[in-house]
């Protein structure tokens, strides 16, 4: 990233002991201002007009703040480290860690935070007359906090991957993020306030950006390697615990489901985009296969097939349906390269949409009634468990969502293990050699077009899963819900997310279904919104936001340092022994 | 690595297989009005191997790009021990004939040991499900998969190098990678294009013992070469391309005192200095032996 620097190295040489003095002050002037009032009344946000008593918000401000006074002043306790005992011995670790980078990362997301903070109040109180004085204090804190961290040394390059912890305190630290994550979560969704819910996305920003410059990150993705079934398996615990949080509340819930199941196609779509490096433009049509394959399968009275085989089945059948599509359009298109692909996929996407309109009994044969769908598709009822009711576990009320929520859960491990096994095995290898130079792939005895093949019907197949379930969780399938959109919409999600990794594509699926779902604002301008953030991460950060390594290398070829970096980082089932 | 220095009566003294490994009959390839290769017979016998050498243009990379299946020859025949092998790269592989390229063509983002991995492709055959079950069947293959590749750079002499990127490896090692990419496809016929090309001396010298070292293992082999003292100290047989025209065909020691060979290094005119000095260099050895 070459963003045109302001501040040089000879202005930070000379003045990094005010910037740090700055920083530290900025950082504990914030934390104090969260006793002051921020907003002249109490409808903006979450109550900020308490004198002595902070709001949540201002609760997480101070808690920034107090973090950024700690980052910046571990300069000067560092010398600690020399001497016997304990303290000095953990301290020996925090050397370990990019503070000074960190202090840079947070001094901008803490001004981010407070700039969301404080525009919120204006909006939502009328002007920024409604700002009270603490908002003020709390806003030339962050402004403090900002410019001096600027100025600071950029100092060492963090190397906390390389700090030997014992195996359980990894594994607590990995469970006790995710939980942290998971309240994180719960606590934003629960938030009906725009602003409320963007200001506690712009604390996240900020705070994982922090974890990451200090090197924390590296750490964790180490401590993730070495664990890493305790990784997915907490994963997955902790996005089982979600519906427990929400009390029975059928309005997150419901987004959660939806969510679930564009994160899910999202991973299918990446399989071919990001593994296979073919481009998908009519991903969304698969999805709809299984759909429309489900619903006409369905016990609504509108089904049009007679035979009712039971839900594991259909969903077989929904993949196949959507694999055989997959293939029909595969095996023509796929022996020529890129763009054409393209192309063809959009096309297809299309006459996928328009043929459904037509099979509505004038047009062809009436197998899903047109453009006006199959609608009243009832509750699944899985082994005797009626999705449709609400089941109390441990006292807490579980809805329909919730139930469709745990169903799309295993739908979701099953895709993202197809993903990673695959990715990390003979076809894996296989589909990096086509992405890296197809001609000595082939001249090596790799077999490009059956590779391409296997992921273009393979996706297919895991999105007619996916559909299946979503018939029963819409109720109804109409030929408008597959329209382009959504399969640019996957796509966004991949490449923002970050191409052939998984966590990457769940963050990137979630922001593009949850932030709009929460923000009616964004809602509105999403078109708009989308557009410009496709726009800056493809200038600053085009491999996306939680990238492959190898995607990396592609996309930065001319970065020697960076090069060399990830090559050192390359996990250990690349190196020679094991 | 071995040391052993190569001598022209260590060629005389191998023994080379009767059966012909590799048949190409009237091999033509023309590029529009370009005949790049012009009625091209060519014969490996097994065990054996074969320079090919020819000024720059003489249709030689072309030539390969034909046998290989990169190119679907305008007219002729390839069989590849007595089966005429259709014009697609990977039944050229799977059928036993493996290939090196003049401009490297490695996987640039792999680390060396998975482009070596990539070449075990086609004798291995975990599919989609093996994959995603990992039954011992398939943790046994992928053991072998590794283990193989880790042998195979130990072979090229890049012990303990499986873990940098390809792209990140000096010249030499990549041409050396490239033929372990190659001989992890358990090859009978090694085509080599230009395996020397762009390195220093001392990495030369080392890629010429390891192509000794593969010849001594008894594969088949053919390689493209400017470096002529090599040529005739390693080859059976020569054959000298001309303008896609077979100027000769003979042993080391008919075609190293044919006149005609050093004439059309120095007499075309598309030939480049690299390729005259080496002839220079020639002529001298031809003094010597
Ligand atoms: N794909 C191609 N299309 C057109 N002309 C080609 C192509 N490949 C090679 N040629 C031409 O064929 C001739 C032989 O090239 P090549 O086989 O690369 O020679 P050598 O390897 O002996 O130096 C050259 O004149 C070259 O320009
Ligand atoms: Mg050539």
């Amino acid at each position: 990233m070459n963003v045109p620097t302001i501040v040089t190295p000879e202005l930070q040489k000379r003045f990094h002991v005010p910037g740090r003095i700055a920083a530290l002050a900025g950082g504990l002037l914030l934390a104090a201002s969260a006793y002051l009032p921020w907003a002249y009344d109490g409808d903006a946000l979450d109550n900020m007009a308490f004198l002595g008593g902070p709001s949540t918000l201002q609760f997480l401000g101070a808690l920034l703040g107090l973090l950024l006074a700690v980052s910046a002043g571990m300069a000067w306790v560092e010398p600690w480290a020399d001497r016997k005992g304990i303290l000095p011995r953990l301290l020996m670790v925090s050397r370990r860690a990019g503070w000074t980078r960190g202090t840079k990362a947070l001094g901008v997301g803490l001004l981010g935070f407070i700039a969301v903070v404080l525009i919120a109040i204006a909006l939502e109180l009328g002007g920024l007359v409604t700002i009270e004085y603490g908002g003020w204090v709390a806003l030339a804190g962050a402004l403090l906090g900002f410019v001096g961290s600027r100025l600071l040394t950029p100092g060492r390059a963090p190397s906390l991957e390389k700090v030997k912890t014992p195996a359980w305190l990894e594994i607590v630290s990995i469970a006790v993020l995710l939980l942290v994550a998971l309240l994180l979560a719960a606590y934003a969704l629960n938030q009906n306030d725009g602003g409320t819910f963007l200001s506690i996305l712009a604390f996240i920003g900020a705070l994982v950006a922090f974890i990451l410059r200090v090197g924390a990150g590296g750490w964790l993705s180490a401590a993730g390697q070495r664990h890493r079934n305790v990784l997915v398996f907490s994963s997955f615990a902790v996005a089982f615990l979600f519906p427990f949080t929400q009390n029975g509340s059928d309005a997150n819930m419901s987004i959660a489901t939806q969510v679930l199941i564009f994160a899910a196609t999202a991973v299918g779509l990446n399989i071919v985009v990001g593994l296979a490096g073919l481009l998908d433009l009519g991903y969304i049509a698969f999805l709809g296969a299984g759909a429309f394959t489900a619903a006409t399968m369905s016990q609504s009275a509108f089904a049009t097939i007679g035979w009712k085989p039971p839900f594991i089945v259909v969903m077989l059948i929904a993949g196949l349906v959507s694999a055989t599509l997959g293939l029909i359009i595969g095996s023509p298109t796929l022996r020529v390269s890129g763009d054409y692909l393209a192309i063809v996929t959009l096309a297809f996407g299309e006459i996928f949409r328009i043929s459904m309109s037509n099979l509505d009994g004038s047009d062809g044969p009436d197998l899903v009634h047109g453009s006006s769908g199959i609608p009243a598709i009832p509750n699944l009822n899985l082994f005797g468990f009626d999705f449709g009711k609400v089941h109390t576990v441990l006292g807490i009320p579980l809805g329909r969502f919730s139930n469709y929520f745990f169903l799309m859960l295993l739908i979701m491990a099953l895709i993202v293990l197809v993903f990673t096994r695959l990715n990390h095995s003979r076809i894996g290898r296989g589909w990096v050699a086509i992405r890296e130079d197809e001609k000595a792939a082939e001249a090596m005895g790799v077999n490009v077009f059956g590779l391409k093949l296997l992921a273009f019907a393979g996706g297919a197949f895991l999105a007619g899963l996916a559909g299946a379930v979503k018939a029963h969780v819409d109720q109804s399938v109409t030929p408008d819900q597959y329209i382009f959109l959504e399969s640019a919409f996957l796509l966004a999600a991949v490449v923002l997310g970050g191409m052939g990794t998984v966590m990457g594509v769940l963050l990137g699926a979630a922001l593009l279904k949850l932030v709009p779902e929460k923000l009616r604002f964004v809602n509105e301008y999403r078109m708009l919104i989308f557009g410009l953030l496709m726009v800056l991460m493809m200038r600053f950060r085009p491999e996306g936001m939680i990238p492959n390594q190898r995607r990396v290398l592609e996309f930065h070829s001319d970065d020697e340092e960076l090069v060399e970096e990830i090559e050192e980082d390359l996990p250990y089932e690349f190196a020679e022994e094991h | 690595m071995s040391s052993q220095t190569p001598t022209v009566a260590s060629t005389e003294s191998r023994h080379v297989g009767k059966e012909e490994i590799l048949a190409a009959r009237s091999v033509t390839m023309r590029f529009g009005g370009l005949v790049a290769v012009d009625n091209v017979d060519f014969t490996v016998h097994s065990g054996e191997i074969v320079g090919l050498i020819g000024p720059n243009g003489a249709g030689k990379t072309t030539f390969f790009n034909c046998l290989t299946g990169l190119y679907k020859p305008t007219s002729g025949e390839v069989r590849f021990s007595g089966q005429v092998l259709p014009p697609k790269p990977r039944s050229v592989v799977v059928a036993g004939m493996a290939r090196t390229f003049q401009n490297i063509r490695l996987f640039p983002n792999m680390t060396a040991l998975e482009n070596v991995m990539v070449g075990r492709y086609c004798r291995t055959s975990a599919m989609a499900l093996t994959s995603i079950l990992r039954g011992p069947k398939y943790r046994r293959e992928e053991e072998a998969t590794r283990a193989r590749a880790v042998e195979l750079l130990d072979y090229v002499g890049m012990k303990g190098q499986g873990g940098h990127l390809a792209r990140n490896l000096p010249y030499g090692d990549q041409r050396r990678l490239e033929i372990a990419r190659a001989l992890a496809t358990d090859p009978k016929l090694l085509l080599l294009d230009e395996p020397t090309a762009g390195m220093n001396p001392q990495e030369t010298r080392q890629a010429e013992e390891l192509i000794f070292k593969i010849r001594d293992s008894g594969l088949a082999i053919v390689v493209i070469e400017h470096d002529m003292r090599f040529i005739f100290n390693l080859c059976d047989r020569v054959l000298c391309l001309v303008r896609g025209k077979t100027l000769i065909e003979g042993t080391a020691a008919e075609v190293q005192s044919d006149p005609r060979v050093i004439e059309a290094y120095i007499g075309s005119p598309d030939s480049d200095d690299e390729a005259s000095g080496s002839d220079v260099a020639t002529e001298g050895e031809a003094g010597n032996a």
